[in-house]
Parts: structure tokens; sequence; C-alpha cells
């Protein structure tokens, strides 16, 4: 909160000091683990307006947990564009009147320019064979992940080893709930964000697997190539959507609706979704997707909306307090 | 009342009036500090008292209060004996390095909290140097009670310092030689010439760092493991409610924790208080 307030007013002064540029800077808001992605693309972005409008643009980047951005633009970031990786961080935009109601049909997709999935990062070998989740309620194995109240990349674990765990008994609500507490309780640390849990695993050396994004997984592993760690994405998780809108409310303000509009829509393009996938996300576009379908092995899906009835019902049902989250995160 | 008075008029040629001077001052301070500690109050009144006591009782918040006070306890339990033994030192002695040493004091207060708990996680971990060492051992401080007790015993050890140094720096020597001329000797002059002497001053720093140790959270989210019930924080669960969206939540567990260091605020100066009424007499 303290963080927002700041990085707000600090993007407030360079607006102010900067009137005639305004309309050639963009401010997007992004979630943790994004911050690579965005600087591999706005780049390419910039070459691409130039091109398009002969103007330079300077897209600034601001990287923290979604939920705790979407409070900052709430309480004043001024915000041109958001890029989430949790729908209902984006819903509470709209809900607080800063984004479209039916944002959602803004883009294509659902809005939603790649996605991604929970996956596994283990230790050099794989000497605990872990495959796939049941693996990850074994009595033999560790577990790191973030916080599922305090990152959105913890939330999409939770959800996942949920839907799998439904799929597994038959959409049996206990014995899910039951396999779910057991995987929490091979948790030894619940750090605060998804950076965070990187360091617990690979600099701390603790725990058998670490369960990110997917495309976190690769980056970890190449980043840390010596360490020998290996990406694994078991055959069964949950489809994660990285949703885009534009924040309408702070755009006009600052003169970059079209501006806004024209950087989201580029996401989608052949040329952008190249950098995405280099980046080890899922591109919505077929013909990427296409040029590297061998980068990503074969994974069934789950949806969120046919598998807990939408994200206002996850809300209400686990994410509420004292909901099903509480009942096997804290009754443990 | 003419010697009393003299001062104030002299005051009066080196700042704008006493009038000007206290309003900017309330004004500046209300702004600051009063008005933020009022609209959390304000936030907490308007949950209503059933609720904020509903909040309060839940098993979870028990216990992260219980866990926060506990390892606060512990932390200033060290702070007290390392903090009166650092001061020691600090004055009686002059030996080289001793102004870096005095000067390293203050670090605690500059660093970033945060960057004090990834250090302590670093050197800690089992991988880390001083962890690798106790590991052996069967002793485990990150991701534990000990680790939060190390966070917060970093982060308050200045206040315990800093309270008693001034104290025992003007604390007169020759009483400790009129104390040896009527027999007393070594620790029987500290606990009944010096101690007495430094003993509010003491109290009031070893009050003040509790109360930081409370509401500790940047050093502490590193090497806690944040496991509900077992290593999470107050001051985590209130970020933890915020997260949420549950700004009721967040508010009720942080009252209840500035209300608790308000209470050992009050205490510390209830003790300075005395200190100052009864000071001759003890010295």
């Amino acid at each position: 909160m303290k963080l927002g307030a700041i990085k707000a007013a600090v993007a407030a002064l360079v607006l102010a000091a900067s009137p005639a540029f305004a309309q050639d800077r963009l401010l997007n808001v992004s979630y943790d683990i994004s911050r690579e992605l965005f600087e591999a693309l706005n780049p390419v972005f910039a070459e691409h307006w130039k091109a398009q409008s002969g103007r330079d643009v300077t897209i600034e980047q601001s990287h923290a947990g979604s939920s705790r951005q979407a409070r900052s633009i709430l309480e004043g970031l001024p915000a041109d564009v958001v890029t989430f990786n949790q729908e209902t961080d984006v819903n509470m935009l709209a809900k607080g009147g800063m984004v479209a109601e039916n944002w959602r049909e803004a883009f294509p997709n659902g809005a939603s320019p790649w996605y991604s999935a929970p996956a596994f990062l283990v230790r050099e070998g794989n000497p605990k064979n872990i495959q796939t989740w049941s693996d990850l309620a074994r009595e033999d194995v560790q577990v790191v992940f973030p916080n599922p109240r305090t990152s959105g990349n913890g939330r999409y674990t939770y959800l996942a080893a949920y839907a799998f765990g439904l799929r597994e008994n038959n959409g049996d609500q206990a014995a899910a709930q039951d396999f779910v507490r057991r995987i929490m309780g091979n948790v030894p640390v619940f750090d605060t964000g998804g950076r965070a849990a990187t360091q617990t695993f690979v600099e701390r050396g603790i725990a058998d697997v670490l369960v990110t994004f997917e495309a976190e997984t690769r980056q970890i592993a190449a980043q840390y190539a010596d360490r020998g760690l290996v990406s694994i994405t078991p055959p069964v998780s949950l489809f994660a959507a990285f949703p885009v809108a534009v924040v309408e409310e702070n755009a006009e303000k600052n003169g970059t609706t079209e501006l806004a509009t024209e950087y989201l829509t580029w996401l989608y393009s052949p040329e952008a979704q190249r950098v995405v996938a280099e980046g080890g996300n899922r591109t919505a576009n077929e013909e990427v997707t296409a040029e590297f379908a061998d980068q990503f092995p074969p994974v069934e899906l789950l949806n969120v909306d046919e598998v807990f009835g939408g994200w206002d019902k996850v809300e209400s049902e686990h994410f509420a307090s004292g909901g099903i989250l509480d009942q096997v995160f804290v009754n443990q | 009342m003419s010697l009393t008075h003299a001062p104030a008029v002299r005051a009066r040629a080196v700042l704008p009036g006493f009038r000007l001077t206290l309003g900017t001052t309330v004004l500046y301070l209300s702004i600051i500090v009063l008005i933020p500690i009022i609209a959390l109050v304000l936030t907490g009144a308007g949950i209503g008292p059933g609720r904020l006591w509903d909040i309060i009782t839940a098993p979870r918040t028990l216990a992260s209060l219980r866990i926060t006070i506990l390892a606060a306890a512990l932390a200033t339990v060290i702070n007290a004996v390392y903090g009166l033994l650092m001061a020691w030192v600090l004055v009686r002695y002059r030996f080289p390095g001793r102004r870096l040493l005095d000067a390293l004091m203050d670090i605690p207060f500059a660093l970033p909290t945060a960057v004090a708990g990834l250090s302590l996680t670093a050197l800690y971990s089992a991988n880390g140097w001083f962890g690798a060492l106790l590991e052996p051992l069967g002793l485990q401080v990150v991701y534990t009670l000990g680790g939060i007790v190390l966070a917060m015993t970093f982060t308050s050890i200045p206040f315990v310092v800093r309270a008693v140094q001034p104290v025992l720096e003007e604390f007169d020597p020759a009483l400790e030689d009129a104390a040896a001329s009527l027999g007393s000797r070594g620790f029987t002059t500290f606990r009944r010439v010096i101690f007495p002497a430094i003993m509010p001053a003491w109290l009031g720093g070893v009050t003040t760092s509790f109360a930081r140790s409370l509401g500790e959270f940047g050093a502490v989210v590193f090497i806690a493991g944040n496991l509900p019930f077992r290593t999470e924080v107050a001051s985590l669960l209130a970020y933890i409610r915020i997260e949420e969206y549950d700004y009721e939540g967040a508010a009720a567990i942080a009252l209840v924790l500035m209300l608790l260091a308000l209470a050992l605020l009050f205490v510390s100066n209830l003790i300075q208080l005395r200190a100052a009424r009864y000071g001759a007499v003890t010295a």
C-alpha cells in the first residue's frame, strides 16, 4: 500500500512535469513476474508506433503482486493499461469504475493475449521423480509456492491442485479438499510473492519442487542454467489467462486512449506473440503457436469457468474469509 | 518569575512567535501522525463492536497475536541485556573502532527492513554461513519462531542502546569512587549505584523496543515462513486482509497492534516521568 502510494506519487510527478509528452507516455501496470517479458516487448512496440504514427513513445512499467497493483490504481496510481494475471483484479477495477464492465469483449480471446498454466520446477535430474500433482501430495516431497493469500500465482497453484483433486476423485469435494490440504501441509514456507518463492527454492535450497507459471519455470531454469533445474509441465493443469484492459478513466485524463488501445491490440500481432512465446508463454495467435509447438509439451488445461463455475464463485466459495482455502490452508 | 520569563523572550527573537511555531507543529503532527491514527480508529469503530470482537478473537488472529507478542517479548529480553552491555562498552571504554561501532548501532534504523530480512534469511538458511553451522546441531532458525525473534532483535536493538547511552555518559564516576570508598565493589556497585540511575532510561528503551517489534513487518516476512498458526505474525495477517480487499479485518488487527504499542509507550513515558520526579533520590 505504501509502495503503491509512492509509485503513484512518482508517476504523477513525472506526468505533471511533462504535459507536452503526455500523449506519448504510457504506464503499464502489471504483475510481479512479467517484468522481463515487457522489457522485451516494449522496444518492439516503440518501433511499431514510430512507424505508424511517426512519434516516439515511452512505456513505463510497474510490477508487483497484481492485487496490490489493482488496489494502487484504485487509490490513484495513474495506470493507462493493466496487464494482469488474474481476472479478479481487473474485475475489482471494473467495480471501481476505472475499467469498462465488458472489458473481456474489448480484445480477442477474452482479452487475454497469451496464457500459461501452473507447472513445476524441480532440482537437477528430478531426484524425487515429480511428474504430476499427486506427487506433490506425497509424504516425502516438499513443495514451495507463494501464499495464495497474497499472490495471484499462489491462488492459481491452489486452484490447479484443487481442480486436479476434483478430477481424480470424480468431483468429490471432500476428497479434493483433503488432497489440497496434504499439498499445503508439504509447504515449509509461504512467501508473499512469486519472486520471493523462487529465491527460497533456488537460493536457499528449500524443498523439492517450486510451483509457478510454466513460463516462469522456463525462465528460472534458463537463468540458473548451472544448477540444472528442470521445468516440468504436468499432463493436467489449469488455464491461466493474462487479462489486459485499458484503464479508461486514466487514459482519457492522460489523453492516451488511442495509444493504450493500440498497445494492447498490438500484443496480439504475430510480431509481439513471438516475443511472448520466446518468454515461455503460450500464445493466442494460432500461427505463432504452431511455430513454437515443439517447445510446449501437450497439456490438458482445465478451465476455471467449467470446473468452478466462474471467478465470482471462486471468490465467494474459496477465497472469501473462512472459505474453502481457509479450511484447507489454516486447519491443517 | 522573571527568571523563567527571560529565555522565552530570547526564544521569540530566534523563531517566529510561540503561537505560530506551536500552531505549525501541531498542524504538521496532526497531518502526519494524528489523523492517520484517528482514521484507523474510526475505521475500526465503523466495524461495530460485535464484528470487531469476532475478528480479534478468531483463532487465526489470536494465534498470530500470540506468536507476535511472544517473539517480540523474546527479542526484547535479548535486547534488554545486550543493548545495555553495548551502551556500557560504548560509553565506558575507549578502543580503536569505537566510533565505527557507535555508528553501526544506527544501521538497523537506516537500513530498509526488507533488506535486513533478506540478509538474515540468506545467512541463517540451511545453506547460509551461519545456517550451515547450525544445521548439524539440529537448530533451524529461518522459517521458525527463532527467525522472527532474530529479525525483531535486529530491528529494535538501537532503541535500548540509544536510550541508555546518554544517561550513562552523564553518570558521575565520582559516585562509583564514593561507593568503592564505602567498601562496595564490582557487581554491588553496579547493582546499587549505577543501575538505579540508568534503570528508567533502560526500561524506557526496552518498552519502545517491544512496541517496535510488535509491528515489524518487512524484516519478518522474509524469515518467518508465514505458516498460519505457526509462524504468521499479526502485521502479515493485516497485510493479507488488505490483499483480500478486507479493509475491516485489516483495520481490526491494526487497531489491536496500535493499542498494544500505545499501552507500551504509555508505560514507557510513565517510567521516565517517575524517573524525572524521583531521579535525584536514586542518584
